[in-house]
């Protein structure tokens, strides 16, 4: 079905199993250990031999040669793929690194060879037996402060240039002009890539861990230079995401190659310590904000512009994204400098562009409200905006921006905080409070599903849509649950395989969004048809408590079945009036109390608030598990994430857990989620929208301000750790 | 992980005796450094003895007044026994501010002590580590190296050591006891046990290859006021940036080893002089000579600071 009109009063509106605060039906089984992960699936096939992958030990360069000769007559090794067995292999536009194939390399770690054993420890130990002779290119460049400052005078094609920003900045009243840095982040996604292979002739199937099904078989399809229809991916349970598994990764290249080489079925992961390096981190940004204002707080100017890394082809993280809609300014100049630099794919980590580019611009928001001497709160109130300013002519779906502030600032009790930055004190610690906004855009993509009423009454959903830890099944059922009439415990739900219609996948905040829409296009199409079985015109059907009701005769889903399962198909798509006339996207405001040890800087958040506005919440549960987990995700991002550069080698040097730090339980205090009650029409039927990535928008410029208001030191280089700002700590005695 | 052979010892001196019989070979208690570096190929050793048969796994009282605690001690039990908890806290709050609860409880006294660096280019294959690979160089200079030492280390090598509690038991003058192939002891105070490491960063401690810890004796409590304070990027489940540990008597004197800042507890006894004096005489004094990378040079205020937080902790 296309939708191309807003949503009006439908089915899903009932909100008898939508909208309720269920328990994950997926819950038990990943709490009991029995939702098995891709390396995990000893049953699938048969012989599974173990690979492990080699990665290259330079960052640019070349192999001049390579020797397996000790690594093939380890004990218990079956087979050796290398590199230089073949040519780069081809790749679709969405990987910006090449993932195996010939000699050039491109990045550290880059995938260069596997080995097949028998057993995981057997194949390790031969890899490192591989003795490989690397010629390192010279002219390779690594650091993205010397290649910006190099480039500032390039001639760059903004984004937005609207009105004249330069001149309207010039004769502002107010006026701030700022610079604010944001590392590299590791995903760090609990499950590491892993892929089983098997071939059968010249069909291959991989049970795998990867969030876009559709966009992996074409991926797969370029690589091997095989029809799409060839290739079977299955991936039922997913450790985590964050973007790092949105695309086709070496893992699954690797396996495929292994298994086609050796005739059997090849398991593989990537080691924790080649995951930095080898696949995809969100990229470093170097952001220059200048806001020029009244005296009365309006905004009238805004330039944004941003420095980041990529390999050719990419785009980086582009940290003016979020600039683009989020404040009004008749004036405007965004700018993303997407700049070559030679470290590892730079690509998209949940709220691509956003969460770097709000972890900025909510700082330079609340240092203007500082500079105005404006409550921060209030300035962006005051710069709320109902119409996109980069395309005043279309109006947001749905924008309750102010309300989240309001609501917050009094649940909060903001207005009981200290204005004055650094000056309250409990015993040892300075206490702070900071406020940021949230942004993220809300798209929605085709999505598909087959629904079937089973011969026992039971309904069942198959879709290739993933569920990344996201709670994906739970709201896909209840959507069935829902549009079938029968409650949760009889709907079965089947994902993350190829063999099943193609859905939205996982990412960009369009997963729960979009996947629930097409079950909703299939639920109708299978109401439909039952409806022809019995005669009747579907809009007099009602179906409740597993029975279809009609002219005061009602019949069992059993009995409709008892024949065999009747399925319907259908995907849903959307309309252009969603992306042309109107913007939709989601909203937040987060708030923050920390404390600040006056002596040796170290930071403990103690209160966190967010206040979301994403239309209509399908399960306020699960939508809540994903916030707190972003939010704590954003304490990361503001306090230890970090992916340290070293601008010799070209490489993250903390490539494990341990080196990359993230939040341990110590480190979160309560957390508090509001969801406004709302819907929105113009986003699905379901008139719902993502919440997973807005929860990490602004939640570090939160944390950020708060620290500030604690101290009195502004740090505006990410991750706020002591040693940036220990020198301006009040004096010992 | 390169193969190995195993045994498991039946006594200390017989487990002495199995590393003079076999070259490169490495005793394994708990495991929790040695498993990660083997798997990492950092470590190879071709013989393990296995010495979690060996009991030693008592805390008893000395005749001096101390304690003399086994060797296979687990971090867990020794951080919780009450004797440990009354009279040498800083003990007991170095240990529980060190890994987690699962390492801790696997973990044990001797391994503690013998802990290899956490520095990042000791555990890249690819890089050149004078500890990993003597001769072929150290990246950690000129590469990152904020977690590095900011004393003690040379042009060969700027690694910390990573214990927490090594730190706790330097500033209680704990001493180390080993037993040789021959059966011959020795007591090494822990002062003396831990090297710089000048020319030579893969030589660690003072012990032979056949010698084995049995025990850490603890010398009689010191009283007083017992601190660690761990300072790090997130609050548990990380190593220092910098440690304190301090046990600071009534008169404002006391004794004082810092974590996170060199290739051994870093202490210096003519520093704690300076105590009366406040935090910047003590550290000035202890970093003497200090050689600082840009990464790292905060360290130094850092460590200034929470001693300063310790000494006003400890006057209430």
């Amino acid at each position: 079905m296309r939708f191309d009109s807003p949503a009006e009063q439908n089915v899903s509106d009932r909100m008898k199993v939508l909208g309720q605060p269920l328990r994950r039906i997926d819950g038990p089984l990943k709490t009991t250990g029995m939702a098995p992960y891709a390396y995990e699936r000893h049953g699938v096939a048969k012989d599974q031999l173990v690979g492990y992958p080699l990665g290259s030990a330079i960052a640019k360069g070349r192999i001049v040669s390579m020797d397996i000769n000790e690594a093939q007559a380890s004990p218990g090794v079956v087979g050796i793929v290398t590199t230089l067995e073949m040519e780069r292999l081809p790749k679709v536009d969405w990987n910006v690194a090449y993932l195996f194939g010939g000699r050039e390399i491109q990045h550290y770690h880059q995938a260069i060879a596997v080995v097949v054993a028998n057993s995981f420890e057997e194949a390790r130990a031969a890899a490192a037996l591989i003795r490989v002779e690397y010629e390192e290119d010279q002219d390779a460049t690594y650091d993205l402060a010397a290649v910006r400052q190099e480039r500032l005078s390039d001639d760059v094609e903004p984004i937005d240039n609207i009105g004249d920003f330069e001149s309207a900045y010039a004769s502002a009243e107010v006026t701030l002009d700022a610079t604010y840095t944001t590392p590299g982040q590791c995903h760090a996604q609990m499950e590491p890539h892993a892929t089983i292979a098997q071939w059968d002739g010249d069909h291959l199937t991989l049970w795998t861990s990867n969030q876009m099904i559709e966009w992996s078989r074409q991926a797969l399809a370029t690589t091997f230079d095989l029809p799409a229809e060839n290739f079977r991916l299955d991936s039922p349970y997913i450790g985590g995401g964050f973007g790092v598994k949105l695309f086709l990764r070496a893992d699954a290249v690797m396996a495929a190659l292994a298994a086609r080489k050796v005739g059997r079925a090849v398991k593989l992961a990537l080691p924790r310590p080649m995951s930095a390096n080898n696949t995809t981190h969100r990229g470093l940004t170097i952001q220059r904000i200048r806001i020029g204002a009244s005296q009365e707080g309006k905004i009238t100017a805004i330039g944004h512009d941003n420095a980041t890394n990529t390999l050719p082809g990419g785009d980086g993280e582009n940290g003016a994204r979020a600039t683009r809609r989020f404040y009004a300014g008749e004036n405007r100049l965004l700018i993303n400098r997407a700049l070559e630099i030679h470290l590892p794919e730079s690509n998209a980590m949940r709220a691509p562009g956003e969460t770097a580019g709000l972890m900025a611009l909510e700082i330079a928001m609340d240092e203007m409200a500082e500079k105005l001497g404006m409550d921060p709160v209030e300035f962006r109130i005051i710069n709320d905006t109902q119409v996109d300013p980069s395309h005043p002519e279309r109006q947001f779906s749905e924008r309750h921006f102010i309300e989240c502030l309001q609501r917050g600032a009094e649940v909060f009790n903001w207005a009981s905080r200290n204005k004055a930055p650094g000056s309250r004190r409990e015993g040892a610690w300075l206490i702070g409070h900071g406020v940021a906004g949230a942004y993220r855009d809300a798209p929605a993509e085709t999505s598909g599903a087959r629904v079937s009423v089973r011969p026992d009454g039971s309904i069942r959903v198959e879709t290739d849509m993933t569920d990344i830890g996201t709670g994906s099944y739970t709201i896909i059922a209840q959507t069935a649950a829902e549009m079938m009439g029968v409650s949760l415990e009889v709907v079965n739900v089947d994902l993350g395989d190829s063999r099943h219609p193609v859905s939205a996948g996982s990412g960009g905040q369009w997963g729960a969004a979009s996947s629930t829409a097409g079950v909703y296009a299939a639920c109708l199409a299978l109401r439909k048809k039952i409806a022809e079985r019995l005669a009747v015109d579907p809009e007099a059907l009602e179906f409740s408590e597993g029975y279809v009701r009609y002219n005061d005769q009602q019949t069992a889903l059993s009995e409709l079945a008892s024949a065999g399962s009747i399925t319907a198909e259908d995907s849903i798509e959307f309309g252009d009036f969603r992306s042309e006339e109107y913007q939709l996207a989601t909203f937040g405001a987060h708030f923050v109390e920390v404390a600040v040890h006056a002596t040796t800087g170290e930071i403990r958040v103690r209160r966190m608030l967010a206040v979301c506005d994403a239309g209509r919440i399908l399960n306020p549960m699960t939508a809540r598990s994903q916030v707190i987990g972003a939010m704590t995700m954003g304490v990361g991002a503001a306090l230890m994430e970090s992916l340290a550069v070293d601008t010799r080698h070209g490489f993250f040097v903390n490539h494990d857990l341990a080196g990359y730090e993230v939040p341990v339980h110590a480190d979160i205090p309560a957390q508090q989620v509001i969801f406004l009650e709302g819907e929105d029409p113009y986003s699905t039927p379901l008139k719902a929208k993502g919440v997973g990535e807005l929860g990490i928008c602004g939640v570090s410029a939160a944390v950020a301000n708060a620290v500030y208001n604690a101290t009195g030191a502004r740090v505006r280089d990410y991750p706020i750790t002591l040693d940036k700002f220990l020198d301006r700590l009040p004096e010992i005695a | 992980m390169r193969a190995f052979s195993y045994e498991r010892a039946g006594s200390p001196q017989e487990a002495a005796a199995a590393a003079a019989a076999h070259e490169g070979a490495q005793f394994i208690a708990g495991g929790t450094n040695l498993l990660d570096l083997m798997k990492l190929e950092i470590e190879t050793p071709s013989h393990l003895i296995d010495v979690n048969g060996l009991g030693l796994d008592t805390i008893e009282a000395t005749a001096e007044g101390g304690l003399r605690i086994g060797a296979l001690v687990r971090n867990t039990d020794l951080a919780a026994d009450q004797r440990v908890r009354r009279d040498y806290g800083v003990l007991s709050r170095a240990l529980v501010a060190g890994a987690s609860g699962q390492l801790r409880n696997k973990a044990t006294t001797g391994g503690n002590l013998l802990q290899r660096t956490r520095c990042p280019y000791f555990y890249d294959t690819n890089m050149s580590c004078n500890k990993r690979e003597p001769g072929s160089g150290c990246a950690a200079q000129g590469g990152y190296s904020r977690q590095l030492a900011v004393i003690g280390g040379s042009e060969a090598c700027i690694a910390t050591h990573p214990s927490d509690m090594a730190i706790a038991m330097r500033v209680l003058d704990a001493v180390v006891e080993t037993v040789n192939a021959e059966g011959d002891t020795r007591a090494i105070p822990l002062a003396d046990f831990h090297l710089l490491p000048g020319d030579t960063p893969h030589i660690e401690t003072v012990l032979a290859p056949d010698e084995f810890i049995t025990a850490v004796v603890l010398p009689r409590p010191l009283g007083g006021q017992h601190f660690y304070h761990k300072v790090r990027d997130r609050a548990s489940y990380a190593f220092a940036l910098v440690s304190v540990a301090a046990v600071i008597q009534p008169d404002g004197s006391g004794r004082i080893a810092l974590g996170g800042v060199a290739p051994k507890p870093w202490r210096n006894e003519a520093a704690e002089a300076a105590m009366p004096n406040g935090a910047r005489a003590v550290i000035s004094r202890l970093f003497e000579g200090a050689t600082p990378t840009e990464d790292n040079e905060f360290k130094v205020t850092l460590a200034e600071r929470t001693l300063a937080a310790v000494l006003a902790e400890a006057r209430g």
